[in-house]
Formats: structure tokens, sequence, C-alpha cells
């Protein structure tokens, strides 16, 4: 381990984890969004349900580095082409636990809503959404981890992506495992300190999931 | 459509037996009429069971409990009211109003809604809760607070205490209580109530039940009421509406009326071979002539206590807390000579009946406890007498429940 040579990289980490947390943050967010929208019309109309769940799914069996390297020809070397395919991944995710987290809502709480004059818009936002935080943030939780390891492959399409991965596709390419290691231990780092985040938020936007536990009154 | 009425049934779609309709509203209420309703599903199309050609009318402030084997319609018949289940032809009117002509939405938010498994939003606080309706009506914070709190001291639960509490952390009685709150909220002339008690134990329930008829007296909501138990149907409802499967009304009137002189074979089994048992739900204990006991008060010599209850035959007096609430009762063998009276020899109680059970109910409740006699106690828990299994016996000789008249006014306690 040259400590000499981390010592002198740090601003690099720096960067390079900046650009990290940026191009996951792009796919989480975006993704997060389309699949909102996808998992909305799934559960309004149960025809698509299938088909939409069945997309998602054949999307997330394509190999990453295939994508990245098939997108070149047709968006170049741009962030586009770093996002197409970490977005992609992450539909499946949040397209499950959306759905599964809107399903959740019990009966009687929806014929309660409608039955005391909730508009279907406002029962979706004011009453299904919110109980389905706990698994949403699941799938927040799963898909942020996965897309911050995606990010590493990107590398492959040069120095000007990657994020922490350059350092570990340069490590790899002049045979140096201290660059290697500079380059994977902040990335599993920053995984973790995602699912820490988002646990955190899910506890204070579920209030009434603390008190649940253990209280039979 | 088919026209098949029970025999009891009403000739005229808009007759309400032993009830004046031309009695417009009473404070709170909003007269509730179905005219020849029928909801058919079509084959494979899952519903809560068809209603065939149904009239009744409920008079403002009135409870009319539609009961009936499950697939009577039952419930139907109550969604077809707020409109989440749309009736296939005829019509309902609130105040003579066309409820198909107004928009489903304000429709529901001016009627109270409660449902078996109570529904309550388990994101939200109880507070939170029970405001929905005024929210959604776009009512000021303030307002939402000040009507909250009304409510639940209404139904017994401390605001400071429950307000910011969540649904999870209440009893399944308490939940229902802010279930019947959250309902109220906009003050609605009409609420449904889909079997509200349904899912509570038998001690709860019989609470509940006492509890919601004391908040009517109060309210005068016009209210249908749905379940599959005939007792509670004849406990709680001015009017009965008993229903058979495939939607028929098979009688509606008052249940006096249901249980002296059943319409059909049906109701008869229906309603049981006990009813002449049954006529007891119709009274309360309240409303009885009850004995008085000989009391004392904890703190009261002794020795002038002694001399009350010699010159009487009871061997036992009824001691009382400063508020006239029982202790116990205390033998009169047991009585030391002279001092002040304390608790310690107070024997345990006999069973506590609140003014508002009914004969039935109480008659149960002597027998299960193996007594002859129990306590009857006002809201706050004060004596109000004694009564004794031989009591209520009397009244299944002497006939009908004390109702003045056959109108839909059964016994209830006036408070």
């Amino acid at each position: 381990m040259d400590i000499g040579w981390i010592v002198d990289h740090l601003d690099d980490l720096a960067y390079r984890t900046i650009q990290h947390i940026w191009l996951a943050g792009i796919a989480v967010v975006a993704g997060f969004l389309i699949s909102l929208v996808l998992a909305i019309l799934a559960v309004r109309r149960r025809s698509t349900y299938g088909p939409i769940l069945a997309a998602s799914d054949i999307l997330f069996t394509i190999p990453s580095v295939a994508v990245f390297v098939a997108l070149v020809p047709i968006t170049g070397l741009t962030t586009t082409t770093v996002e197409v395919p970490l977005v992609m991944y992450t539909l499946l995710i949040f397209v499950r636990n959306i759905t599964a987290g809107l399903d959740s809502v019990p009966e009687e709480v929806l014929e309660a809503a409608d039955g005391m004059g909730f508009t279907r818009r406002r029962r979706l936002w004011e009453v299904e959404f919110p109980l389905a935080i706990p698994l949403i943030v699941a799938g927040l939780r799963l898909a942020s981890v996965s897309t911050i390891g995606l990010v590493t492959v990107s590398g492959i399409l040069g120095d000007n992506f990657g994020g922490l991965g350059y350092f570990i596709f340069a490590g790899y390419h002049i045979g140096f495992p201290t660059e290697i290691y500079f380059g994977a231990v902040p990335s599993i780092l920053l995984a973790i300190g995602a699912d820490v985040a988002f646990v955190q938020l899910q506890n204070r936007a579920t209030p009434w999931a603390r008190v649940a536990a253990g209280r039979v009154a | 459509m088919h026209a098949t009425h029970g025999s009891a049934q009403p000739d005229a779609p808009d007759a309400t037996p032993g009830a004046d309709t031309t009695r417009a509203t009473t404070a709170g209420g909003a007269t509730v009429e179905f005219q020849r309703v029928t909801k058919q599903y079509d084959p494979g199309q899952k519903g809560p069971g068809a209603v065939n050609d149904l009239s009744l009318t409920v008079p403002a402030g009135k409870i009319c409990v539609l009961v009936g084997p499950s697939g009577c319609g039952k419930t139907t018949s109550l969604k077809m009211v707020n409109r989440l289940i749309e009736p296939t032809s005829g019509k309902i009117l609130i105040e003579g109003r066309d409820i198909a002509k107004e928009d489903p939405i304000q429709l529901r938010r001016r009627i109270g809604y409660v449902i078996q498994q109570v529904g309550l939003f388990p994101h939200l606080t109880i507070g939170a809760n029970v405001a929905v309706v005024p929210r959604l009506l776009g009512w000021d914070a303030e307002r939402q607070r000040r009507r909250t709190d009304e409510l639940l001291t209404l139904i017994g639960l401390e605001p400071d205490v429950y307000r910011g509490r969540y649904p999870s952390q209440l009893s399944g009685g308490e939940r229902q209580r802010v279930g019947v709150a959250r309902a109220l909220a906009a003050d609605p002339p009409v609420m449904l109530m889909d079997e509200p008690f349904g899912a509570v134990d038998p001690i709860v329930r019989e609470r509940l039940q006492n509890e919601f008829l004391r908040l009517q007296e109060g309210l005068a909501k016009t209210i249908l009421f749905v379940t599959h138990d005939i007792d509670e149907a004849i406990k709680l409802g001015d009017l009965v509406a008993v229903m058979q499967v495939g939607g028929k009304l098979a009688q509606f009137g008052p249940p006096e009326e249901i249980l002296t002189n059943p319409a059909s074979d049906f109701v008869a089994r229906f309603v049981g071979a006990d009813r002449g048992l049954k006529r007891l739900s119709l009274i309360h204990v309240g409303d009885l002539p009850l004995s008085r006991p000989i009391t004392a008060r904890a703190g009261e010599d002794a020795a002038e206590m002694r001399q009350r209850i010699t010159s009487q035959t009871d061997r036992y007096l009824l001691l009382l807390d400063s508020d006239n609430r029982p202790i116990g009762w205390v033998d009169r063998n047991k009585l030391p000579s002279s001092g002040p009276l304390s608790a310690d020899p107070a024997v345990p109680m006999s069973p506590l009946l609140d003014r508002e059970t009914t004969a039935k109910d109480a008659l149960s409740m002597l027998i299960a406890a193996g007594v002859q006699s129990g306590i009857v106690v006002d809201r706050q828990g004060r004596v109000e007498g004694i009564i004794s299994i031989a009591d209520i016996s009397e009244q299944l000789t002497t006939g009908p429940a004390p109702s003045p008249s056959p109108a839909p006014e059964p016994a209830r306690a006036t408070g």
C-alpha cells in the first residue's frame, strides 16, 4: 500500500467521488420518476400491470457492459450513454417496489378514503403514497446501492466517466493494487452510506411505524 | 325488474310504517328514501349482494337497521346511499333530492361513513384522522382543531392524550370510537354504519352500543346501520328492515312489531324462536322500576347505620363513596358496633349495570355472574337502584316494552 501515492491523489479522489455521486444520483432520480409514472399506471389500469413489469424485467436481464458499449455508436461518449443503462437497471427495482407499496395499502383504508370523499388524486397522494413509503424506500435503498456499483463499470467508456471506477480501471491496467483499492473501498463506503441515509430518511418519514412496534394498547 | 314484495312491505314506495312521514327534519337529520332501488350484478361480476326493488323511507333523526343473512344486499343498499355502488334502477333521495344528480365526492363529504374494520388512516394521528373530512372541505386549521377536540371529548377520549397518538396505539374499542368521531366530524345529517361493532369483543360491543345510543340522543342523525345480528338490530333500531337473500325486503317496521308480528316464516325464523326473550332487548334497565338498597357512606357512624338496618329485613347495606358511586356490600353482622364506617369490610360488588343496558343483556350478565341482582348506575357511575332477575322476568309476563305507542320510539333511556 503506497501511502505517499494516496496522499498525492486526494484531490482526484474528491473529484471522482463527486462525479460518482452525480452519475448515480441522476440515474436514481430519473429512474424513480419514470418508475413512479409506470407504477401508478400499472396500479390504476390492471391490464398494463403485466406488460410493464415484463418490460422492466427484460431490460434488467441485459448485461451492463454490453449496453454501455452498444450505446456508444448512437449517443457517443456522453453522459447520456452512461445514464441510459443506469436508469434502465433501476426500473425493475422501482416499478416492483412502488407497485407492491401501493398494493399493500389495506382495502378498508381505501374504502374509508372513498367513503369520506377523497378524490382519486388526493387519495393517491395523501393516503396510498404515504402508506407505500416503507416499500418505496426499500426500493430506493436497493436501487441506489446497485447503481453506485454500476457507475464504476461506466469507467469502461474512458477517463471522463466511471466515478471511482476510474481508479479501478487505471490501477488494473498498470498493475497497481493501491489505486484499485483507492477506487473500490470508497465506492463501497458510498453504497453503505446511501443505504444508511435512506433508512434514516424512512424513519423520519414514517413516524407512525416507529410507535407501532411493541404497542398493544 | 321483479316486483316481489315481502308481505309486510308497504304498498306505496314512500310508506313508512309507524312513522310520520310528513315531518321533514329534526335538528341534525335528513330523510333518506329508497324508491324501487334495484342493483343487479352481471354474471361473473363480483359484488356484495344484489338488491331487488327496495323501497323504504327513514325519517329524519331515526336509526334504521338493515339486518339479514350474508348476501341479502344490506351492505349494497348502504353503499348505494353514498354512491360507492350505483343502483341498476330506482332512486335514492336525501331530504327529497335525488343523489344521482349530485357530485359523488361532494355527496360523500356530507355523509358520515363507518365500516367494520374502521379503516383509520394508519399514517395519520388520531387528531388528523378525525379532521379528515373537515380538511377535505377546506376548513381552517383552528376550526379543524376545535372540532377534533370537541369530538374526542364527546366519544370519551381525552384530546390532550389521544390527539397525537397513532391508530396502532389504540385498542380495538378506542379505534372504533375514533371511526365514529371521524364520521361525525363535518356534522353530516346522514350516517352510514356498516357492522361498525362487528369486530370488537362482546363486552366492548355492548358498551359501544350503549355509547352510540347515548350519542344519538343528542345528535339525532339519520342513521342507516347494517348488521347481521338481530339482537343488535332490535337494540339499536328505531326501525328495522329485515332483508333476505336476493335483496328482498322481508319486513320493515319498529322492532316491537318485528318481534310480535313477524310478516313471514323467514322473518320468524330469522328473529328466532326466542323472540319473546328478545323483547327484553327493547327495555333498558334504567327504565324499569328499581328497588332502593339501604345505603351508607364510608365515614358515617356505624352505630347509626346498625340502627337503620335492623329495622329492616335486608341483610346487606350498600356502601357508597362521596359521589354516590358504589364501593361494595357490607354484611350487617359484620358492622362494627360503633365508630366511623370504613370501606374495608365491603365484599365484592354485584355486577354494575349501566342504565342503558338492555334487560336481556342484564339478565345474561346476572346469570353469568351467578347472582340474583345487580346495581344499576347512571353514566357517572352513581347508584340508581337495584334490579333483580325476578324484576326482569316479570317483564316477560307483563308483555310489551314500556313504549307508549307503536311509533318507532323504543323504550330508551332519556338520560
